[in-house]
Order: structure tokens, then sequence, then C-alpha cells
């Protein structure tokens, strides 16, 4: 069996809201998948499916060929899920819980707590395995959730957007556990809204949206898909953005130019690499101040944009102009 | 990978004996969880020893209860409340635990789904026996005596934990089916506060007007608190509503555990 996880035309209706409208996906075994999309997208829906919390309305999944909704026992056999919340119990020590959840995977007493041990030390967590959860910071929780969901050694694991808001420090150890896990052959599957994340983890990317993938393939691929090389803009006076994109209209055969509101940033898929200096003649002729022009290969982030009509999160969150304005 | 893939058992049912394990995992969690949180158990005291001041000395005085003394009228009622309101705890455990996450990662586990609700049902039924116990002992000392033999009084209890353990379960289908720990605390109040209050809890039936007293009579709360109190101060038969009340108990089980286990498979 080649593929750890397939999903075929998935849906999920819940009342009018359509979550999923038809999604496919296959992940190879022993690969990093990374889901990509902004909130609502339909990640978390996919992933409880899959993790049997949730019964799709239409299509079908199956994970190492067990469908999850005839055979959902066989399913959560062979998973480990952690999700965006730290799904511990605050009043046992960290010891406590994982090894009741390695007492719930049916190991006998001796071989939970032995590896319980394993997995602390190997998360980190040993020095402060006999405090409570209640006293430790919120990286070790989501290290601590992370470790129970391994705990009895799945052969896919679900990590629903395991490092949404973690500190930078955090968020690098997750992503060495996931380096590990694809070391070790373990089939990951995980969500985030963070490109540069999903560039870095997985080795193939599925961008969601509106229920669907919009587009899948490694991030070079999905780079090369854009085709054309990026231009970007910055002015020297961020109020003055607007009238920059609009004299940028129609550069170098270039479809619309994109304003990123969040950092005034000025953004354009161009076939031509002299536009840059068209680019300068323009924003010249018009007076407008710029602070740096500069090609570059696209990057995740133009990907999600030609995709989407709108660009991903940004990790660190900036307020944008509208609300500096406001 | 194909090492633990061969590792996995392939039975498609989880059989009675996991399903026994599971539960007690999910039991020595939830008492552990309790002991740490000696607060919480205190808490549980708090409404029913303000009812038992408020009625013993403040009410008290003014109602006529028949063939005994009011506070050994009074506090079987009071036993009985404290045992559904020890019962209220199990379905807002469960929102907390929905709200945490922790639901989510139980649920997909290879456990029993059923063992959740077993061992919290079972831990919270332990927790009610200290409750009851501390409960008593409040009873003599504002002047409670049990007059009938000590087997009496033992079946009493028994009789006690047990509606205590049929109410964890409606308790926890409640709290399964709102979801949210602010909701279940409220909604708990709206089914408990009629039952406890229209029944011969804390005042005969027999001053209350008609629809109401006929609800107070068959009413599982005053059944039980009428078998408590013919089996611990007497002046009354305890058989009619002992045998009532494990009618209406059975019939509850077998109603609401498959309800709750229901509302847990798809929380």
């Amino acid at each position: 069996m080649s593929d750890a996880v397939e999903v075929h035309g998935l849906g999920k209706r819940v009342g009018e809201v359509v979550a999923l409208a038809g999604l496919d996906l296959t992940v190879p075994a022993g690969t990093v998948f990374g889901l990509l999309g902004p909130n609502g997208a339909g990640k978390t829906t996919l992933v409880r499916i899959l993790a049997t919390l949730l019964e799709p309305s239409s299509g079908r999944a199956a994970v190492l060929g067990h469908d999850v909704v005839r055979e959902p026992l066989a399913v959560r056999r062979r998973i480990g899920l952690a999700g965006q919340f730290a799904a511990v119990d605050e009043e046992l020590t960290g010891r406590e819980n994982v090894e009741m959840i390695a007492r719930l995977y049916r190991l006998p007493v001796g071989d939970a707590r032995r590896r319980a041990a394993d997995v602390l030390e190997r998360f980190e967590l040993l020095e402060a395995a006999d405090r409570r959860v209640s006293t430790y910071s919120g990286g070790m929780r989501r290290r601590l959730d992370l470790a129970a969901g391994l705990i009895g050694r799945p052969p896919v694991v679900l990590l629903d957007e395991p490092t949404a808001g973690l500190d930078p420090r955090s968020r690098q150890e997750l992503w060495w556990i996931v380096d590990e896990l694809r070391r070790d052959g373990t089939t990951v599957l995980l969500t985030t809204q963070y490109l540069e994340e999903a560039d870095r983890l997985a080795q193939r990317i599925g961008v969601v949206h509106h229920g669907r993938i919009a587009a899948h393939g490694t991030a070079a691929e999905l780079k090369a898909a854009v085709g054309a090389t990026i231009l970007s803009v910055r002015l020297a006076d961020r109020a003055t953005a607007r009238d920059a994109a609009a004299a940028l209209v129609g550069l170098g055969g270039a479809e619309q130019p994109h304003l990123d509101a969040a950092d005034g940033e000025i953004r354009l898929a161009v076939e031509d690499p002299g536009a840059s200096a068209e680019a300068v003649r323009r924003l010249d002729a018009r007076r407008l101040e710029i602070a740096s022009v500069e090609l570059h290969q696209p990057t995740l982030d133009d990907v999600f944009l030609a995709l989407t009509g709108h660009p991903a999160e940004k990790q660190p969150t900036e307020p944008t102009l509208e609300q500096e304005a406001a | 990978m194909s090492a633990s893939a061969q590792a996995i058992p392939s039975r498609g049912r989880v059989t009675l004996a996991e399903t026994a394990a599971d539960s007690r995992v999910m039991a020595t969690r939830q008492l552990r969880k309790v002991l740490r949180r000696p607060m919480y158990v205190v808490y549980l005291f708090v409404q029913p020893v303000i009812f038992v001041l408020l009625f013993r000395y403040v009410f008290g005085g003014a109602i006529k209860a028949p063939h005994v003394s009011y506070v050994n009228y009074l506090m079987p009622g009071i036993i009985v409340m404290t045992a559904i309101f020890g019962a209220l705890t199990t379905g807002l455990g469960l929102t907390e635990d929905l709200k945490a996450g922790v639901v989510d990662r139980f649920r997909s586990l290879p456990i029993a789904r059923s063992a959740v609700l077993i061992g919290r049902t079972a831990a919270d039924l332990t927790v009610n026996v200290i409750s009851l116990i501390v409960m008593l002992l409040i009873g003599f000392a504002v002047g409670f005596r049990p007059s009938q033999p000590v087997y009496q009084v033992a079946l009493a209890f028994a009789l006690v934990l047990a509606f205590a353990y049929v109410f964890s379960w409606i308790s926890a289908y409640v709290g399964l089916a709102v979801r949210d720990p602010e909701t279940a605390q409220s909604v708990g109040f709206i089914w408990v506060f009629p039952l406890v209050f229209a029944s011969s809890a804390f005042v005969p039936t027999s001053s209350m007007p008609g629809v109401l007293h006929t609800f107070a009579d068959v009413n599982p709360v005053s059944l039980t608190v009428n078998a408590t109190r013919a089996l611990t101060v007497g002046h009354a038969h305890a058989l009619g509503p002992g045998l009532a009340t494990l009618a209406w108990l059975g019939g509850l089980l077998m109603v609401f555990v498959p309800l709750a286990v229901r509302k847990f498979r798809r929380a």
C-alpha cells in the first residue's frame, strides 16, 4: 500500500455552511504533507474526519486502507492526533498525562511507564515530568499534547495547526519533532496557515481554498506554476502605495498589481525582467518616492495569492493600512 | 511503519474486558483530578450546608412534619439533594473536557467510547460516597437521629447512591447535549430545581395544590426521599416507595445510558 491517506470527493456540510466541497487528496506513506489555507478553508474539518471525530456528508476517506466511516476503530488504531489546543489535563502531571494515554493504548503498566519516560525525554519534558501541567508554558503544553498523540507510535500522525500561537522558539522545536517523525518514516498530515511552515516541513503541499484543494505539489512545483518573476515595490511613504499600484497597472504584460495592505508592498508577476526599469520610470513620473524595487522568484506567498486572490497570513501580525487609518 | 502496523489488532470491536480496563483508567484520571482540586469537593457541600442551616433553623420551626421532628424529616431530603447536586458535576466536567479538547483526544483513541462515561460516572459515584458521609455527619451535628436498625440505614445509603449514579448519566447526557460549561451550569439548575423542590424533600406534599401535588408524589426525588426517610427514621413503609424508586432508576438508566453514549460518539 503506497498511500497512507486517500480522500475522494469529500464533502461536509453543517447546516448552511459548506466546510468541504469535494476535496481530493492522497498522501504517500512516509511523507509529510502540508495542508495550507486560511481560517475557514476546511483544514480542521478534514483532520476531524480523518480522525473519525466527524462523519463526512459525502465522498470517502481512508487511512492505510481503512475507511473512516466503516472501520473507525481500525483507523483510530493507526493515527495519532494533536491539535491547535493542547488537549491535556491541567491538574495531572506531564507524566500522568502521557502514561494515561499509553494505558488507553492498552500497554501494560510497566511498558506504559517506560514509553512515557522515553517520549517525555524525547520532547525535553523529563525535567518537568512530575510537575502539574498547570505550571507548564504554552510551548511545553503543546509538546506534551504531541507526546500524548505519539505515544501509541501511530504510523499516521495528524497535526492540526501544531504551531498556532506558539513563540518562535517553541515553533522551531515542533519543527524538529516533525523532521524526526519524517526520518522515522511516519506519515504526517499537518495543517498550517503559514507558508513558511509548509515550505519548511512538508514534502508536498496542498493549498486548501473554500473546501477544496486549489493546487498541490512540491513547494518548487507550486512556485513554478506561478511561472513569472515577481516584481516587488515598496514606497518610501506607505500612504502613496495605492497611487503607485494604480500607476503600475498593465506593466510588462502583468495582471493586476497586488497591494499588500499589511506592509504596503506592491507585488506583481511580470514576464519581462525589464519591467523593473519601467516601474521605476512610471513611479518617478508621478513623483512617488521609491524605497525599494526588487525582482525575485515566486514564493509560496505568491502562489497563494495567485490561487486564491488574497494573501496568506503572515506570522507576526502587523496593523493593516485600514487599521492605521481608523 | 510496517513493524507498528503488524502489531495492530484487526478486530473491529472493543471487547468487554478492554472496555472495563479503559473505564478504570478513565475513573482513575477523574479521581486524581478531584484529589488535586480539594476545593472543588468542598464547594459541593456549600449549598447543601446552607440548606441545612436554612431549613433546620430558619424555616424549620414553621414547618410541621408528620410523626417525626423536623430535623429528622429534613435530613433524608438534604442527603438526596446532595446526591443530585453531586451528579450534576458529571455533566459539568464533561463540558469542560469538551471545551479543552480532551474529549476529541479520547474519541480519537482506539478505546471503547462508552468507557469515558462509565469511568467518569464511577469516579463521581466515589466522590458522592464521600459527600454523603460528610452530609450524614453534618446531620448528626444538627440533631439528626436515625431510629431504624443499622442495616436499614445502610440500605437507605445504597439507595441514595444508586439514585446518584443514575442521575450522573442524565447529567452526562445533558452536558454533552448543551456542550458549554456555563450553559450546563444554568441548565442543570433548570431541570434539577423543580425535581428537588416540587418533592417531599423539605415539606410534606399534602399541602401542595392539585397538579403540583400529583407531580410531587410521582417525582423520583420524592420516592427516593420517602424510602430513605422510612428506612432511617421510620413511621412509614419503605417497600412501596423503595420499589417505585428502583423502577424509576432502572427505567432512567435504560434510557439515558444509550442516549449519553450516543451523544458522546457524536460529540
